[in-house]
């Protein structure tokens, strides 16, 4: 035993370091690790091989977008730039990977560790590689939908793609800031941007908070011991959310219709009488239905939510403060209340980020409208159904990429609330 | 007796007040039941009891002329696959995130939580380039794949915050037993996590039933459609003169989906908040 573990005495982990940084798994071989190293090296040969010609070409699209406009496509060319360039990312972590591998492996070998046989070796590999194997499908999908995307949308924020100049007649140009100084420097869109981000920001904290505070309202009220029937009047509250929202949106959309809508014509005009409140044609009275109807379609959610809650809350509590001669309005400020937020913070921040993306209630209600003077979007558009016309409407592709990376960094902002709240992530952190 | 009356007059209120929510919740509902009786396609001349009662919207529905059947099978081939493809790719993957150690873990479940952060909306123009390059725009399998991909950083939270809750005692001592990593996953995991793998494929049924964005960016054609498409383009040119049978396609597919949400609210709820509060 010992004169075998002498014989590799002189092994050398730096040898074994730089060697699997000239060629992946010359390293490997060196520790004499014949399959892992003949995999590595047949790895990286199909890769000199096959892969390394496009990817230079897509790095060398990502740089220059093209260079002959009418041959060169500029947007392929920024798709095929973005996938090398994720392409290459991981390429290059498999790479470190290798030299890390056949580095601790040359220690271990060099402290007297011996290579285990061929069985033992594809068993151990099998260990570390399953959490990988697991992981692959799912990562792939997202880098494909998610990932790649997102990467593309930041991208073509610093470039000048839009209707009149799109490939394949044009080239997209990298153009650096001059979207984001376009949009805070040139009247219209300054304007219009201003105001949009002043309502997104309105409708985002009135009409969460209004949904949060209804729903809070109406679990104190049946959660009350003198209601009765409470399955039933539960099972009511609950049916707005049960409904599919895009029917509910278009439904109400058809109730607060000018001209023949049931708002106008069966109660505010035989009630107040006159005309009928132009629901869709002004902006005040289009937000103010818009913040209704989410109410509508939102409170029934953080009323389950709320009801769950209080029902956990120990009665011991209130009885304490009924010895110390607590009135209801100290026990609701004092037990209640805290003891709500605090179980669901998370999903009412949630909530808040969810009504600042929330497309589908401004566009289906009134897509976006009415039409605003001096403007290029409607009197209810938030940023994101803004984002939406600008790329399908007009195809001003830029500026829409520019909106859409503001609202990320606003949206980082929810984010990193979540992630200080967020339990479980503070015990991922111990490990 | 003071003490008896205020209480009596507190009590009423809060009826008044249930009464009242009540009646705003019905409204719309009883509303739209209502239009859908109607004769005829015209919005001006309906009213909410109808004048003549018709059952004639519904039988168009099922006719030849319309679409309604094809849209419905759409919705329902991709709400399936998705539901039934995110429970295994998210079972997946929150099983590797909650077991093991591996280089990266960490970074990923940043990058997760950020993620389902984001709205689809900010990727929608590479989506679209990218799935017309591959040429699966306008089909249904693209954008099956692409709500596939974009559920995995919140349903892998959640899945993953339920594993945690599931003693690791159990897989080691299956693991002293002989089994193998998929069998522990297989035999242990799977069936104890039951609950929340029912959550995340309802989630999934139920989210592309009613999204309407994504589909109405890929989906072109009107044989593809999915209900939400081809409702919305049912009454697209302003409610002129299709609402009624708007009316009757929307009761046929709310009406199953809200006695299935009633039934499981309670399960949805407790997913969310073991999401929320736990993962």
């Amino acid at each position: 035993m010992n004169h075998k573990t002498d014989k590799f005495k002189n092994h050398n982990p730096n040898v074994a370091t730089i060697l699997s940084i000239i060629f992946a798994g010359l390293g490997q071989l060196y520790n004499r690790r014949f399959l892992k190293g003949t995999i590595f090296i047949i790895l990286e040969v199909a890769f000199l091989i096959t892969l390394l010609d496009s990817i230079n070409f897509g790095l060398w699209g990502l740089r220059t977008l093209g260079t002959i406009p009418g041959t060169d496509h500029s947007i392929r060319l920024l798709v095929f730039g973005v996938l090398s360039l994720i392409a290459t990312i991981i390429l290059l972590a498999l790479y470190v990977w290798n030299v890390i591998d056949a580095r601790n492996q040359a220690k271990k070998i060099k402290d007297g560790w011996m290579p285990k046989g061929f069985k033992d070796t594809i068993i151990h590999f099998y260990d570390t590689a399953f959490p990988y194997l697991m992981t692959v499908p799912g990562l792939l999908l997202m880098i494909f939908v998610v990932i790649f995307p997102l990467i593309f949308s930041v991208l073509l924020a610093f470039t000048n793609y839009n209707l009149y100049n799109s490939p394949p007649r044009n080239l997209v140009e990298w153009i650096g800031f001059d979207n984001f100084k376009e949009l805070v420097t040139v009247p219209i869109w300054q304007e219009t941007f201003i105001s949009v981000l002043a309502w997104t920001i309105v409708w985002t904290v009135v009409a969460t908070t209004l949904q949060i505070a209804i729903g809070l309202f109406l679990a104190l009220i049946v959660n009350d011991p003198r209601i009765r029937f409470k399955k039933l009047i539960r099972t009511i509250l609950i049916l707005p959310w049960a409904v599919p929202a895009f029917v509910t949106i278009l439904i109400f959309s058809a109730m607060f219709n000018d001209d023949f809508g049931t708002i106008n014509r069966d109660i505010i005009i035989p009630l107040i009488g006159g005309e009928g409140i132009p629901w869709l044609s002004e902006p005040i009275y289009a937000r103010t239905a818009i913040i209704m109807i989410q109410t509508w379609l939102g409170f029934p959610f953080i009323f389950a939510l709320f009801t769950g809650v209080l029902q956990s809350i120990s009665k011991d509590w209130y009885e304490a403060a009924d010895v110390d001669g607590g009135s209801r309005f100290q026990k609701f400020r004092y037990i209640t209340f805290p003891h709500v937020l605090f179980a669901t913070a998370p999903l009412l921040i949630m909530q808040y980020a969810q009504n600042f993306n929330n497309f589908n209630i401004i566009y289906l209600f009134n897509e976006g409208g009415p039409p605003v003077r001096n403007s290029n979007a409607g009197g209810t558009d938030i940023l994101i159904s803004w984002v939406y016309k600008l790329t399908f409407e007009t195809n001003n592709y830029a500026m829409a990429a520019v909106i859409s990376l503001i609202m990320g960094l606003i949206i980082s902002g929810f984010a990193f609330y979540q992630f200080r709240q967020t339990k479980s992530f503070k015990e991922e952190g111990e490990l | 007796m003071n003490q008896k009356q205020k209480s009596k007059i507190e009590v009423t209120l809060m009826y008044l007040v249930i009464v009242i929510t009540s009646i705003i919740i019905f409204y719309p509902l009883v509303w739209t039941v209502g239009m859908s009786l109607n004769q005829g396609t015209s919005l001006y001349s309906s009213s909410i009891i109808p004048e003549n009662f018709s059952l004639e919207h519904y039988k168009w529905l099922f006719s030849e002329e319309s679409d309604y059947l094809l849209w419905y099978k759409n919705s329902l081939i991709v709400s399936i696959s998705v539901a039934a493809g995110s429970v295994i790719i998210t079972s997946l993957v929150a099983y590797a995130f909650s077991r093991y150690q591996f280089v990266g873990k960490k970074n990923a479940l940043y990058v997760f939580l950020l993620l389902q952060m984001f709205p689809v909306m900010m990727a929608m123009v590479a989506l679209y380039i990218f799935l017309n390059m591959i040429g699966m725009l306008d089909t249904l399998t693209g954008l099956i794949l692409v709500y596939l991909g974009g559920q995995i950083p919140f349903n892998a939270w959640l899945v993953k915050g339920y594993f945690d809750t599931i003693p690791r005692e159990l897989d080691e001592a299956a693991k002293i037993d002989g089994a193998g990593h998929l069998r522990v996953f297989w035999s242990i995991m799977l069936p104890l996590a039951k609950p929340i793998l029912a959550v995340v494929a309802l989630f999934n049924f139920m989210m592309p039933l009613f999204d309407f964005l994504l589909p109405s960016i890929v989906l072109s054609s009107q044989d593809n459609y999915t209900l939400a498409v081809g409702l919305f383009n049912f009454i697209n040119d302003r409610f002129a003169n299709n609402f009624t049978r708007f009316a009757a396609g929307s009761i046929l597919i709310a009406v199953p989906v809200a006695t299935v949400y009633l039934f499981l609210q309670r399960y949805l709820i407790s997913g969310l908040t073991a999401g929320g509060t736990k993962g």
